[in-house]
């Protein structure tokens, strides 16, 4: 397990933050969602925030995308301090950092058929003036990815499919856009049982065969023992533990960790996690 | 789109209300096809000519004669020529000559005349009647037994240079012509105005001109309440404070003094239709800012927009495709209601004389103002403005009812 964890920590920095705090309003009414939080990420790591809702996690999450703007503490991108303060250094960025969202049912424009998302990607990785067959070749190869039928999902609209298929095109969208970060926001959380492994099991695949970082943000600490090399606690806009997966979830240190440990509904409790606390 | 279109048609009270704007739209476009012409032309000289058949009296002399002997002939011709002031005339006579009265309908002409002359005496001096009145029975009894009395009438033609008066011919009272022969037969459906205009035509005039001033003032009320809200919506910050400062202040001064004040120092000279169609736009974007604002707001958090803003697209981009389509319904019935309210407010500024111009077109408020100024309403003339009325409920009526049906449609809690 060390030398796992040592051999983590030997990959480059991919994102890493230092002091990053958001203060929403100001005066009495000023309201701190995440409090000086430290992090890094490396490439290619799969790593969880777990924290039950008002914790910050989303807030967060919207600061590392660079939609929140933060109020104090620095981040870095690959070891150089992010710079997103125009349109075209924000483009860049985004070339580099991806979010899948919770909700499917609101993540697409219902306006737009699905061929338009697809092709969008494409054009944001520089591939607007390809042939119309590359193109079509590129969606169905990202299609597929998902196990989704290119055929069957062109000229659709996405209210046309269910929220499992609609999570999954938000995959291919990543997979097409190929970037070096991925977060996602609690993908799973509305998808049934049935389509979250599958889900799970494709943002792995991404991490494998892409080499991508993915950030996962979730309430179900299971789930991040589960998938994670790593896991950040967060309680009230901290970081009250972090550390890699088997340590934090098998030797908690803090109060809080262990009390959502001992939420966690029954098929856990098979663990004796008194033993090992 | 093509679905939401047939939910809109599906819409009882949508298709309610289009229908009655489209069959105000289609008499718009018809009508003037049928009765071309100036709207504004005076065709009349007197004042408020009643609604019905116009024939030229002076061609209906040299028309083709026919003789009818109608059985009833002279009856008509006395009860059209006894007004009502006679009738209570004539049982003020009998009144005053002790006769009793029990009974007599003044409508009912045959048991009236009969009584009349049964009981009429000239020498008779009723009670403190005077000379002058009894010379008005007189002149009253002359004139029904004369009704019938004069067989013949002589039409003569004066000779303008001569002065002399030659004969021309003879009218019997079995003398007819049929309408469809008179050189000159005006129908007015709906008589004419204080100028002596032809009311429906002028008012078919009236309601483009209206349906128009409402249009522009409600394209330019929906664009500016658009785009503020959508700027102060969607950047938030400084200049959402700065557009929500301003409309505040736009929603505590009453719009309706602030356009009397603008169209007022605008001057007579400068209002035309259009103008004053701006104006009222201009005066009537605040519920558009305020509620565009509320809704942008509510969807710039969406994933949708957070995703658009990660696939890089610039911010213009974002509110066309992913901010307006999801308001573009609501807008819509927004736009509706201001086109109502436009055509209302023209209405109500022309009622006060501040209206478009009064020389070039007439408008619906301009009709009601000069059938106001005319005492149109104290001298029976419903004609001038009822129409009116009518015609401007009738059109927010039917964009009340369209924008209902809309917000049926639209908003799915309101669904039955």
């Amino acid at each position: 397990m060390s030398s796992e964890n040592k051999k983590l920590d030997t990959r480059p920095l991919c994102l890493s933050g230092k002091g990053v705090t958001k203060v929403f309003g100001t005066g009495n009414k000023a309201n701190v969602a995440v409090d000086h939080v430290d992090f890094e990420f490396h490439e290619g790591e799969f790593v969880s925030i777990v924290g039950e809702s008002g914790s910050g996690k989303t807030t967060l999450s919207k600061m590392l995308l660079g939609l929140l703007n933060v109020t104090e503490g620095q981040i870095d991108f690959q070891g150089k301090p992010r710079d997103i303060s125009s349109r075209s250094k924000k483009n860049e960025y985004w070339k580099g950092i991806q979010a899948i969202f919770q909700d499917p049912f609101s993540s697409f424009n219902v306006f737009h058929k699905i061929d338009a998302v697809l092709l969008d990607c494409i054009a944001m990785r520089g591939g607007r003036n390809l042939p119309k067959e590359e193109k079509i070749r590129l969606m169905t190869e990202a299609c597929s990815f998902v196990n989704l039928k290119y055929a069957e999902l062109t000229n659709k609209y996405p209210f046309e499919l269910s929220g499992g298929q609609m999570q999954r095109l938000m995959i291919a969208r990543i997979f097409l856009l190929k970037p070096k970060i991925l977060l996602a926001d609690e993908p799973t959380s509305m998808i049934d049982a049935c389509s979250r492994a599958t889900i799970l099991d494709m943002l792995l695949q991404l991490r494998d065969e892409v080499g991508m970082t993915v950030i996962f943000i979730t309430h179900d600490i299971g789930l991040a023992y589960y998938i994670s090399d790593s896991v950040y606690i967060m309680e009230h806009g901290k970081f009250v533990e972090r550390g890699t997966a088997d340590d934090v979830i098998l030797r908690p240190q803090a109060e809080y960790t262990k009390r959502l440990i001992n939420d966690v509904p029954k098929i856990y409790e098979a663990w004796d996690l008194s033993t090992v606390g | 789109m093509k679905n939401t279109l047939r939910q809109v048609f599906h819409s009882g009270k949508f298709v309610a209300g289009f229908s009655i704007f489209v069959f105000i739209l289609l008499m718009m476009i018809i009508y003037p096809l049928i009765n071309p012409g100036n709207p504004l032309e005076r065709i009349g000289v007197g004042t408020f000519a009643k609604p019905g058949t116009y024939v030229s009296l002076y061609d209906s002399v040299s028309s083709d004669r026919e003789t009818l002997r109608l059985a009833d002939a002279d009856e008509n011709r006395i009860k059209s020529m006894m007004s009502m002031e006679d009738r209570v005339s004539m049982v003020a006579w009998f009144t005053a000559m002790d006769i009793s009265v029990e009974g007599v309908d003044m409508n009912d002409t045959d048991a009236l005349l009969t009584m009349w002359r049964e009981n009429y005496d000239e020498k008779a001096r009723p009670a403190g009647m005077t000379k002058a009145q009894r010379n008005f029975y007189v002149r009253l009894n002359n004139s029904i037994t004369s009704a019938n009395t004069a067989e013949v009438l002589s039409v003569t033609e004066t000779n303008s240079a001569t002065g002399e008066v030659v004969d021309k011919g003879k009218i019997d009272k079995t003398d007819y012509v049929n309408v469809g022969d008179v050189a000159n037969v005006k129908t007015l459906p709906l008589g004419t105005d204080n100028f002596g205009r032809d009311v429906l035509k002028e008012l078919v005039s009236a309601c483009g001109t209206s349906i128009w001033i409402g249009f522009i003032a409600g394209i330019v009320a929906t664009l500016i309440g658009l785009l503020l809200g959508l700027l102060a919506g969607y950047l938030g910050g400084i200049v959402d404070d700065i557009i929500m400062f301003v409309t505040n202040i736009f929603t505590v001064i009453p719009s309706f003094v602030l356009l009397i004040l603008i169209t007022y120092s605008l001057g007579q000279d400068q209002r035309g239709a259009t103008t004053v169609a701006v104006v009222i736009g201009l005066t009537s974007w605040v519920w558009t800012t305020r509620s565009v604002r509320s809704q942008v707001i509510s969807l710039r958090n969406r994933d949708h927009v957070n995703l658009s803003k990660l696939s890089g697209h610039s911010l213009m981009r974002i509110v066309m495709t992913d901010i307006l389509p999801y308001i573009a319904s609501y807008v819509v019935m927004a736009f509706i209601l201001q086109v109502s309210s436009g055509i209302l407010a023209e209405a109500q500024l022309s009622l006060l004389g501040l209206g478009p111009k009064t020389t070039e077109v007439p408008t619906l408020g301009l009709m009601m103002n000069w059938a106001m100024l005319y005492s149109a309403h104290l001298n029976g003339s419903w004609w001038a403005y009822f129409p009116v009325i009518l015609t401007i409920a009738g059109i927010s009526f039917s964009m009340n009812l369209m924008n209902t049906g809309l917000d049926q449609v639209f908003n799915p809690t309101l669904r039955d």
